[in-house]
């Protein structure tokens, strides 16, 4: 499959700090791409690499197959962002600031450009805005306006920053199901979050980066497998340890984990020993624990003085 | 691009107020000038202002002698200085590249932008002045204007060296247009590249006064400005007038280079 985003060994460095220490990125067509970290774990400066905003010192970007800052005027017409916040002329309306950020490029045709603006403005929940100016727009209208500019020449791959920063829940949850309806139509998205939760809903591979080096980058599914253990919820913590003699790898108040794959066996074992059960599992670890644990590792490995 | 940048700069309320607000000290100046009739003498004061109470066609030449020293030069340092730096700290900028608008391009539609806003400016201000002029003074002498000189010039002649006057000074204000383009470069605060723009003017111009300075005084930006007044000699005294063109050519040149240089290699972090 072809590569969306490629990095190799990119690096920038602001004197002597290095904000982006050798990355390789590898999203690939038809991923929701989840890019995790800390603030200030070199994020910002990574999605700006892959723009051209931010020059790289070392390493290579490709976008949809070219070269990037070169193939930039080629490329970036296919590519959606949002960039650390929407961005808009305060003074003037919603569908004015789309028509003026679509005419300032190439790759967006003016015979098109009023029904593309009506149509994004719809796809983000805005198709009722009149003339006021964006001045007058409340926070969460400002992130719908920069996610229609973002789409208004159905990009095929979209680059987010926060996208739901300043919606409430509604919005959120309104603004996901439009991106994995964008992904079911074959849009590649790399949403940049420090929102687990947001991305465990959304994305189907992770990257979590960890003061400037890429600490992970697996499918979702894998990360969050199951670990070959069973949860147990009970009142006997106790008894379960007696059934099931040396398999207890663990126990917390009335939760023990319990070696074996599957919930099943262990219930019938329990049960069959008059042991009650409240609650049975599989083990997974959530996408926080395994974020915490590969970055947690990173951390330590360039502990400096502050 | 270009078109968009224009649209930008028109419809934005600030860029008329600008205008207009310069309009203001000519017209006051005229309605004084009308109700007291004192006139500065010959050689005082703004240029053409003595000549304007007998002839009101003159009018838009002092209106342009009287706002170029200072009020212009604000005007196109700040809207100079906004050009790159404005959208940097509105966010917009980042938003533009990545269209991608393209950073040379985006630099020449900036400029141009920039240099239709300086003639839009002196028109507005010479268009002004010609209607005060022709409404509070005495339209037009029967014998012809006299020129600088002391001979007369036909009402043809006047209007052709009103419009090179026109052009000369709008040439001067792209100097300061390029000073305000390559400080916006360099910063994300428009109100640091107009002030950087408007140091540099304050300091040429202390500098012309200066004999100490005089070994650099003619490679003062501001040194030529008021050269427009010799087009209206018998016959033209070119010498100052091509100097002021080349000198400000050399200047535009070299700023809009180093603007160039400047943004298509840096990293944008707003």
């Amino acid at each position: 499959m072809t590569p969306v985003i490629r990095t190799r060994g990119l690096v920038k460095r602001y004197g002597r700090l290095r904000a982006v220490d050798g990355i390789d990125l590898d999203v690939r067509a038809g991923d929701v791409y989840g890019f995790l970290g800390a603030n200030g774990s070199g994020k910002t400066t990574t999605v700006r690499m892959l723009l051209g905003l931010v020059l790289p010192t070392a390493g290579e970007v490709e976008l949809l197959g070219e070269r990037m800052p070169r193939a930039g005027r080629r490329v970036l017409p296919r590519v959606g962002a949002l960039v650390e916040g929407p961005a808009h002329h305060g003074h003037l309306s919603g569908r004015t600031n789309l028509s003026l950020i679509d005419a300032a490029g190439p790759g967006g045709s003016r015979r098109t450009r009023r029904a593309r603006i009506e149509q994004v403005l719809e796809q983000v929940g805005l198709g009722g805005i009149d003339r006021r100016p964006v001045r007058a727009y409340s926070l969460g209208m400002r992130q719908r306006l920069g996610l229609a500019a973002a789409l208004l020449r159905r990009p095929e791959l979209l680059v987010l920053d926060e996208p739901t920063n300043g919606l409430d829940p509604q919005g959120i949850t309104e603004i996901r199901e439009l991106l994995l309806e964008l992904n079911r139509g074959g849009t590649t998205v790399f949403l940049s979050s420090h929102l687990l939760a947001e991305v465990e809903q959304l994305c189907t591979r992770v990257g979590v980066l960890g003061r400037g080096r890429l600490v992970l980058q697996d499918e979702l599914a894998r990360l969050t497998a199951p670990t070959g253990a069973t949860v147990v919820h009970t009142p006997e913590v106790t008894r379960v340890r007696a059934v099931l003699d040396g398999r207890v790898l663990g126990a917390d108040g009335g939760r023990v984990v319990v070696r074996g794959a599957d919930p099943a066996e262990v219930n019938a074992r329990l049960v069959s020993a008059g042991v009650p059960v409240t609650g049975l599992a599989l083990q997974r670890p959530t996408l926080e624990e395994v974020v915490l644990a590969a970055a947690g590792t990173s951390a330590d490995r360039v502990e400096g003085p502050r | 691009m270009i078109g968009v940048e224009l649209r930008k700069l028109f419809r934005r309320p600030r860029t008329w107020v600008t205008i207009a607000v310069l309009n203001a000290l000519p017209v006051l100046v005229a309605v004084l000038l009308q109700l007291t009739d004192l006139a500065p003498r010959p050689g005082e004061g703004p240029p053409f202002l003595s000549a304007v109470l007998t002839n009101g066609a003159l009018f838009p030449l002092a209106a342009l002698a009287i706002v170029l020293p200072l009020f212009l030069p604000i005007a196109v340092a700040v809207v100079a200085g906004d050009a790159v730096a404005g959208e940097a700290q509105a966010g917009t900028l980042r938003y533009l590249l990545a269209r991608p608008a393209g950073r040379t391009r985006l630099l020449l539609a900036k400029l141009v932008a920039l240099m239709a806003f300086v003639l839009v400016t002196v028109l507005v201000v010479a268009a002004v002045g010609y209607v005060v002029g022709t409404t509070l003074f005495e339209a037009q002498p029967t014998g012809g204007t006299t020129s600088v000189s002391g001979t007369s010039l036909t009402q043809t002649e006047l209007a052709g060296r009103s419009a090179m006057a026109i052009g000369y000074v709008t040439v001067s204000m792209l100097g300061v247009a390029a000073f305000g383009l390559f400080f916006s470069t360099l910063t994300d605060s428009p109100l640091a590249a107009a002030l950087g723009a408007l140091a540099v003017l304050v300091t040429s111009s202390l500098l012309f006064t200066l004999d100490a300075a005089s070994p650099i005084a003619p490679y003062l930006p501001t040194r030529y400005w008021l050269a427009f007044v010799d087009l209206f000699r018998d016959p033209v005294l070119w010498r100052d007038v091509v100097r002021g063109l080349a000198l400000q050519g050399v200047y535009v040149g070299v700023l809009l280079a180093a603007a160039w240089a400047n943004f298509t290699t840096k990293d944008v972090t707003s």
